[in-house]
This record gives C-alpha cells, structure tokens and sequence, in this order.
C-alpha cells in the first residue's frame, strides 16, 4: 500500500465525484420526486390493490384517470410548454375514439389496422386545425380551436350509420396472441405502459432542442423570430404531436368503454382537460398526472359527499369544484406541482 | 466602390395618410458602423421593421448580401446574417442567460426538429454561447435567469445572442437606452471594439456615442433622409442643424 499524497487532479475528481452524488441525493430525496415516484408506483400496481380489496369500479375509474392523464399531457406540450390555449383538444378522444369505432361497425377489428390509421387520422385534423389556427392569437386561436372541435362534434352527431346523438357500441381492438382488451387488468396495463411511454416522451421533447424552441416562443415569439426560428413550422409540429398523443388516449378510451358517442368530444370535455392542465401545473412534466388525479377523485368524492347532504345534490359538484379551482389560480399559480418546492434547481433568481 | 452589404432602394412606408418611410434609400457597407439618427416621430422604428421583416413596405426595394429580401419573412433574412437588438429590452426571460445565447446559436445550427437529445448537455450549443457571454462581460451571470439580470446585463445579453450566429450585419436599435453613463460607456468601447469586423446600422439617440462610433451618418426627419455623409459633413451641415441637431452641436463640437 502506498502512502503518496492524492494528486490534485485526483482531489478534484474526488470532489466532481462527491459533487454530483449529492446532487443526485438530492434530486432522489426532494418531494417532488417521492411523490411522482409514489403515484407511479401506485399506478403500476392499482390492478392488484383493487383485485386484492375487490373494488373493480376503483380499477376502471383507474383506468381513465390513465388515458386522460395520456391526453392531458399532450394538451400539456402545446398549453403548458407552448402556451397555446387550444380549446379543442377533446376533439381527439373522438377522432382516436370514432376511428376505432367506424372500423370496428364495419367489421374490421384488427388493433393493428385500427390503431395506425386512428393515429394518422388525428394527425392530418391536427396539421389542418393548426395550419389555419396558428396564424392568430390569443383569444382567436381560443375560438378557432374550439370552432374546428365543435365542428367535429355535430358531425358525429350527424352520423345516422354510426349511432348519431346516441353513439355507437364497439367490440374491443383485437391484437390476437398478444392482449385481449376485455381483460381489465391487461387493458389497464396497456395503458399504464403507454402513459409511461408519453410521460418519458414529454420528458425528452421538454429539454430538447425542439422543446426550447417552443417553450422559448412561449416566453417571446418576436424574440424567436428575430434569432432565426422560423416559429410557425415549429409550433405546427408541436400541435401535430400533441394531436397524435390526443388521438392515442381516443383510441384508449373507446376500448375502456367500448363505445364511442360525440358526447366524447363535447367542449365541456376539452375545457376539463384544460382546467387539468391548469389545475396539475402547466409546462411541468407530472403536473398533467396530479390535475388528472386531482381532477377525477374531486369528481369521485364530491358527488356522494354533495348527495349525502342533500338527495341529488350531487349533480351539481362543480358549484364546489368550481370555487376551489378560484383558490388555486388565486394562491397557487404554478398549480399542485408548485406546491412540492420551486423548479428550475440550479438556477440562481437572485 | 464596394459592394454595399444592406441597400434600401426609395423605401415607402405609409400609415393611412401619413407617410413614414418616405423614398428611403440608405445602403451600410461592409464593416462599417452606419448610424441613423433623427427626432421622435422621425420614423426610424418603421424603417427597422421594415429592415427586419416586420412590416411589408409599400414601394421600394431592400438588398442584402446581394439578394432582393423585400418580400422575405424576417427568420430568413436572420439566417441570411442579418441580427438585431431591440429597442425594448427583449429578451427570453424564463430562460438563464447562457440558455439565451445557446437559443442563438442554435438557431444558426440547422433545424430544430430534435426531440430527445437533452440541450442542456449540448456542448455544441453551450461552448460558443459561453463564449459569447463571455465576450459582453457576462461570463459569472450564465446561469442566472435573464429576467433577474439588471437593464444593463439584460442589453449585452441582447447584443451577445444577435453576435451568436456570427451575423454579417448588426441592427442595433437604441442599444444604448435606459442605460446609465458609465453602462453606456462600456457598450460604447465594446461596440468600438467590433468595429471594422461587422457591419452595424446604429440606431441611437445619444448624440456622443454616434459621434464617436459612426462613419456614416444619416438623418432622418418626417420620414425622409435629408442629409448623409460623416459625421464632420453632418455636424456642418446647415439643414440638419435646423432640423435636429440644434444646440447640440455645440457641445459635441
């Protein structure tokens, strides 16, 4: 054993080195990741709590507490990391959700036809809708979106073949030898591994070189414009992908209940998806998971409580949800992710 | 006679009834400052917007680099090499300094559709921005937000991200304002520093420091150019004096 002093250049590797496992530490042991690690955890084992304590309602309101988190994230990209408040969104439960449900009516089950052509179907309406929308602003852009969803909306309610104002009962996707959707648990899983793929996508598109693009146009387009960045073609593409991650949680949620019906895609639909957002915390990446969360066990509880007080009260959950949406705008502007400590380590606010 | 880098052939701008950029024709010539100067109201912000790509002129024609860029949208006239700074301090303010600057070299580094390769470890977007920070003085402030930066800071982190994609011309509107003596002083002997190795089109109201820095000079007044030369043939000539310069003149001479 020798008895040589460390060279400095091994000193500093030593420090680099102690450096970034206390930083490591430190980002394992601060709550924001205890919490998202808890939630995903619990998520990854819902099917065998509620097989274990034989709730199998918990596990279907399990189950679209997953796809919308799906469709929240994705609305996430262009309204949280984007700022662009697109009030339409739901619009791709129905594209993903009827593209599934017309194939299927006409005979054709095949998940592995149904799925590809669901996706792409979402995605030529998402390059339309932002080709024409992304030319206007503010409360325009609002319109538009909206405009374009309705427009869906009453044509699927038009379809006579295909249910009309009723919907339309479907047989599950088939993807023989590999999943059988009318399994709860297997579907619930499917779509448990398909969050995980969306959330690690957001994840990686956050920090990217096209991230910033768009979260950089989000603080300043004139900027962006000036430094080179053609910001419309960008912001098409963002939309485009956050269509195509919308009509994946359709296609999830026509197979949930196998049944697609315009009611899907109504505006109240992609208003709550945008109160979601909002209320999770928008550009952050679990805040679409805790809106949705929040957002489904307020529902949940708040209708039996109302109706405990009051025979039929329940209805009417949203006079409470509402004002406790107020307070959050009011005191907790970056939404429920804000509560578990500031964002941004590293950088100094000074 | 060289070439000139940015021509502007008998621009018209007008707004309703009033004409703005009246039959401008300026041209700034390779590695030369080129200061335009004139009264509020001169219409100087409009010939920048039109200079960018912000607003469409009337009538006229903009040359730069050798090409016809009058109808081009402003995002490709900056790949052509044509920077600015704004007059109001704009800047990402969400985002660190160096992430600003790396922002601008990313810009010039081909296309953006890249989704999973994490920025933050892209050495080949943080080296050259680090460089550039360093460049205006803003090395120690890189990792610092930019809305936090002081005024100053926040216009060399301005100048910093036009520099960063090595632009053939600098558009500088009003880089000097809202800035205090001693903060003016030093962007003046940074600007002083560039000069000869780019072009610059100076927009400023801070009669010193176009005097120090200028080889050309043109006013502007109601939206046409009434006089252009150095700054010694415009410090003599009469029009100007009446029409801006005033008592002003006096003390810089």
């Amino acid at each position: 054993m020798s008895h040589r002093l460390p060279t400095v250049h091994e000193m500093a590797a030593a420090i680099i080195l102690l450096a970034r496992a206390s930083r490591m530490i430190e980002w394992l042991s601060s709550p924001r990741t205890i919490v998202a690690a808890i939630l995903v955890l619990l998520l990854a084992v819902l099917p065998l709590l509620t097989q274990a304590f034989d709730q199998r309602y918990l596990l279907s309101i399990g189950t679209r507490i997953v796809i919308w988190s799906i469709a929240a994230i994705s609305l996430n990209m262009i309204l949280g990391y984007g700022g662009l408040v697109s009030f339409g969104h739901a619009v791709f439960f129905g594209i993903g959700g009827y593209a599934v449900g017309i194939l299927s009516a006409s005979g054709l089950q095949s998940g592995w036809l149904q799925w590809p052509v669901a996706i792409a179907a979402s995605v030529l309406w998402a390059a339309l809708v932002g080709a024409l929308s992304l030319r206007t602003r503010g409360v325009y852009f609002i319109m538009i979106t909206l405009a374009f969803a309705q427009l869906v909306y009453y044509v699927s309610a038009g379809l006579e073949a295909y249910g009309a104002d009723d919907g339309l009962n479907i047989s599950r996707s088939r993807f023989p030898g590999l999943i059988d959707l009318r399994d709860k648990a297997s579907f619930y899983w499917l779509c448990f591994v398909l969050l995980l793929g969306t959330l690690w996508f957001c994840s990686r598109f956050a920090n990217s070189r096209f991230g910033f693009v768009i979260r950089g146009a989000k603080s300043n387009d004139q900027r962006m414009m000036a430094l080179g960045f053609p910001v419309f073609r960008y912001r098409l593409a963002a939309f485009t992908l956050s269509g195509a991650f919308g009509g994946l949680a359709g296609i999830l949620l026509a197979n949930e209940g196998a049944y697609v019906s315009p009611a899907m895609m109504s505006w109240v639909k992609s208003g709550d998806l945008i109160v979601i957002v909002v209320l999770g915390g928008m550009g952050t990446l679990f805040g679409p998971l805790y809106g949705t969360i929040a957002f489904f066990v307020l529902e949940e509880s708040l209708k039996p409580l109302l109706d405990l007080v009051h025979k039929g009260w329940g209805e009417y959950w949203q006079i409470v949800f509402g004002p406790m949406l107020v307070l959050i705008a009011l005191y907790a502007k970056g939404g429920i992710d804000s509560l578990l400590g500031p964002r941004h380590e590293g950088r100094r606010h000074d | 006679m060289i070439e000139p880098l940015l021509r502007t052939d008998r621009l018209v701008k007008r707004f309703g009834g009033l004409v703005a950029t009246d039959t401008v024709s300026i041209d700034v010539r390779p590695g030369e400052i080129h200061a335009l100067i004139g009264p509020n109201g001169a219409g100087k912000t409009t010939l920048v917007g039109q200079l960018t790509g912000n607003l469409a002129p009337d009538a006229g024609t903009i040359h730069f680099a050798g090409r016809d860029v009058t109808r081009l949208p402003t995002h490709a006239r900056v790949r052509l090499g044509l920077a600015r700074s704004f007059q109001i301090t704009s800047v990402l303010r969400e985002f660190t300094a160096l992430e600003n600057v790396a922002l601008a070299v990313q810009a010039h580094a081909g296309h953006s559709f890249r989704f999973l390769a994490d920025v933050r470890r892209d050495e080949t977007l943080r080296a050259p921005a680090r460089q550039g920070l360093e460049a205006v003085g803003l090395g120690a402030r890189a990792d610092t937000l930019a809305s936090v930066l002081s005024h100053g800071e926040q216009r060399q982190l301005e100048i910093a991200m036009a520099l960063a994609g090595d632009p053939k011309l600098l558009l500088l509107d009003e880089p000097m304002a809202g800035m205090g003596a001693e903060e003016s002083q030093r962007m003046i002997g940074f600007l002083q520093a560039l000069k000869g190795k780019r072009a610059m089109l100076l927009i400023e109201h801070d009669m010193d420091a176009v005097f120090q820095l200028a080889d050309r000079i043109t006013v502007l007044v109601y939206g046409r150019a009434i006089a252009s030369g150095t700054p010694d043939e415009i410090r003599a000539n009469a029009e100007v004096r009446q029409a801006y310069l005033g008592d002003e003149t006096a003390e810089v001479a």
